[in-house]
């Protein structure tokens, strides 16, 4: 009886352990997910030299933005815009689909956060990201 | 009653990690979040390449 009882716990323990092995790691390497990563690599060495000038900055809530449009010359305003608004789509989609990929759609904003706070502390000296008084060059 | 005592320990203690589990489950990984994310972003910004910034001395490359 007494046998049986603790088998009974062992087996359940294991039931319960299954889900939270799974949530111990968080999962990227999903085909929506690397495709969302090579469209953001591929845009990364027209993005750069505009966070280097400051005219484009990290925003809190991990997206980019224009934050000094004169940083940029006229004929390559427009240019900088789609950028960024093709960079924010990404963005966007990546943190859903990070969310999506780990069965916790819910999780979006958090992965959002985390993003947010380890995109600026990766940025390189110079440049700019935004708190909440402002934005800051880093 | 003494056969009992290790048998209702171990239950206790396997109860204690089952609600931990439980708990990992429902909160956010925070922790492994953030690990994902660093290596996400080292990909797309390509930080192992380069290190430091090769900043190209000369920009009059425009011949023209």
């Amino acid at each position: 009886m007494n046998r049986l009882f603790l088998s009974a716990i062992f087996a359940l323990s294991f039931f319960f352990m299954q889900p939270a092995a799974m949530a111990a790691d968080i999962e990227i390497n999903t085909p929506a997910i690397s495709a969302i990563k090579n469209s953001m690599q591929a845009r990364h060495n027209q993005l750069a030299p505009h966070y280097t000038s400051g005219a484009v900055g990290l925003t809190r809530d991990g997206l980019i933005a224009v934050r000094d449009a004169k940083a940029v010359p006229l004929k390559d305003r427009q240019s900088v815009n789609t950028l960024v608004a093709a960079e924010n789509k990404d963005r966007n989609a990546l943190y859903k689909e990070i969310a999506v990929a780990n069965q916790n759609p819910q999780w979006e904003s958090d992965i959002r956060n985390t993003f947010a706070q380890r995109w600026v502390e990766k940025a390189k000296a110079g440049w700019w990201y935004q708190t909440a008084s402002g934005w800051v060059q880093k | 009653m003494k056969q009992h005592l290790p048998a209702t320990l171990l239950a206790l203690s396997l109860a204690s990690i089952l609600s931990a589990c439980v708990t990992i489950n429902i909160y956010f990984p925070a922790a492994a979040a953030e690990k994902a994310a660093d290596r996400l972003i080292d990909e797309v910004w390509q930080v192992k390449e380069r290190t430091d910034t090769p900043e190209p001395a000369a920009t009059e490359s425009e011949t023209k």
